[in-house]
């Protein structure tokens, strides 16, 4: 059978899949994502490239992960609602096709009032859900949104999503990701897991749609460096959920960065063990050679190159 | 209604000048948003007029956006006019314009920020209902419009940012979504929220002109 990419072929064939982040630098400086992606070559399946993420302005996501496959890494591009309209949008994943990207994660994006350049204008001409059925109609039926047939080559995309367990209406969690799945989103990358009891909710009412066999869903695990970042991901980051108890052990701790990277671990060993989570997604802000020592150490995940 | 806030007095009187400087309020939307009653008006002149610039004059149209009504009232204070270097407009947007359609060789200079189309949800607090988006959804979920009350204009709501009931981009603003959520729950037809709503026509939005 053929795949569209390393990603589904890992996913499909029922391994255990590991992404993780890369952030692009906020600066043209192609070193600064070559050395990061050097550091965690051969540790993960694909790599995510953030497409300007919390809004901030950074080297774009298809130049990162053009880089990336020029090193022989396979990366997941993000694309988000916010600064494109449905023309620029449309064109990007021709583009990222073009050049080889095979996965693409889409989002609505964080409202651009919380980054750098907070008097913009944001476009969210679509929303993610609707971006995600024009994808999937541009890929399995070669026309555009508009209903015209794209005459010169299709693209080919491995079509993936956000999910946020944790965020309100909780009644309205796993419907929601029902209505990517129907969408066209092939997998999704969830929010960083902090909070299990809820996690586990969410997950047991995901099998028991019978989802888990429709869409790939990998866990996110995002290692808390410092109290400080512990901090702001509690209070600060939007969708965030760290619990008092695990806010309280980082925070506590004689050494948080530490105990960050136990907590990171434990989280990694738990997910792996629930069943309907295909995979982990791993994103360490600014802590991303962290990453190489959390996969051995964690056992979770074959690694080819090693 | 067309929600109006007041521009820094500051920036007003840079640019008033030394006067002498018109005054020319609205009956309607800035009546009851206190930007351009007559009291706001009245206002206006004492506190330009502590500044030492001359107010020559001044009017409360009814409404500022009725183009041959204005010219009307402003027939009386023709000579009050003639004599001012610029007429300060407390109105929306749209009555700054007509004012100036009228006069096109004085100065009109606008004294409020127009904000949005919204509700006077009690007295002097606003909220916005409407982005006057020109294609309605409000037939689709009922009585509450994402367009205008999201921040990210969603129709496949909610983001995963909202936490509490209240917005990510800010915690006083109640999420709409959630809003729609708990009404449709209330309703017995939260199955609308399965159905994945079409990319929207903006293209509406673009009428320029409406003639009966």
């Amino acid at each position: 059978m053929d795949f569209i990419s390393n990603l589904e072929k890992v996913l499909s064939e029922g391994s255990f899949a590991l992404t993780a982040e890369i952030g692009p630098p906020k600066g043209s400086d192609p070193n600064k994502i070559i050395k990061k992606a050097e550091i965690l070559k051969g540790y993960a399946d694909a790599f995510n490239i953030t497409d300007n993420q919390t809004a901030v302005v950074r080297m774009s996501s298809i130049a990162g992960c053009s880089i990336l496959l020029n090193m022989g890494m396979e990366p997941i591009m993000q694309l988000t609602c916010r600064d494109r309209n449905r023309i620029a949008l449309q064109s990007e994943v021709l583009g990222a096709s073009a050049l080889g990207i095979r996965n693409i994660l889409f989002l609505t994006g964080d409202h651009q009032s919380l980054g750098n350049h907070p008097d913009s204008k944001g476009v969210f001409d679509i929303d993610s859900l609707q971006l995600i059925q024009i994808v999937k109609k541009m890929r399995n039926d070669g026309v555009f949104q508009n209903g015209e047939v794209i005459p010169y080559g299709k693209p080919n995309i491995f079509i993936g999503a956000a999910a946020n367990p944790f965020a309100d209406p909780l009644g309205l969690r796993v419907e929601r990701l029902s209505k990517k799945i129907a969408a066209g989103a092939d997998f999704i990358q969830t929010q960083s897991v902090y909070n299990f009891d809820r996690f586990i909710e969410w997950i047991d009412e995901v099998r028991s749609n019978g989802l888990d066999k429709k869409v790939h869903i990998l866990a996110g695990v995002t290692p808390l460096k410092s109290s400080k970042m512990a901090y702001r991901m509690k209070f600060h980051v939007p969708g965030v959920d760290i619990p008092d108890k695990a806010y309280e052990r980082i925070i506590n701790a004689k050494d948080p960065k530490k105990e960050g990277y136990l907590l990171a671990l434990e989280t990694l060993q738990k997910l792996k063990k629930i069943k309907g989570i295909h995979g982990v997604h791993i994103t360490a802000l600014f802590w991303e050679d962290i990453i190489p020592s959390l996969v051995k150490e964690s056992k979770i995940h074959k690694i080819p190159s090693l | 209604m067309i929600i109006t806030r007041q521009k820094n007095f500051e920036n007003i009187v840079d640019l008033v000048g030394k006067g002498p400087v018109f005054i020319a309020g609205c009956s309607e939307c800035a009546t009851l948003c206190h930007t351009g009653g007559e009291e706001d008006v009245l206002a206006m002149k004492s506190a330009l007029e502590k500044k030492n610039i001359e107010v020559s004059g001044w009017i409360v149209l009814d409404p500022a956006c009725h183009l041959n009504n204005d010219k009307r009232l402003l027939k009386s204070h023709g000579k009050k006019i003639e004599k001012s270097k610029s007429i300060l407009v407390l109105a929306c947007g749209n009555g700054v314009q007509t004012v100036g359609e009228i006069f096109n060789d004085k100065s009109v200079i606008s004294g409020t920020d127009t904000l949005f189309l919204g509700e006077i949800t009690r007295v002097n607090k606003f909220d916005r209902r409407c982005n006057l988006c020109g294609d309605c959804q409000l037939n689709i979920f009922g009585p509450l419009c994402p367009i205008s009350r999201c921040p990210k204009s969603m129709l496949n709501g909610p983001c995963g940012g909202a936490k509490e009931g209240k917005c990510e981009i800010n915690s006083n603003f109640d999420c709409v979504w959630i809003q729609i959520y708990e009404y449709l729950k209330f309703c017995g037809k939260l199955h609308l929220l399965k159905e994945i709503q079409a990319p929207k026509n903006w293209s509406c939005s673009l009428e320029m002109r409406r003639e009966l």
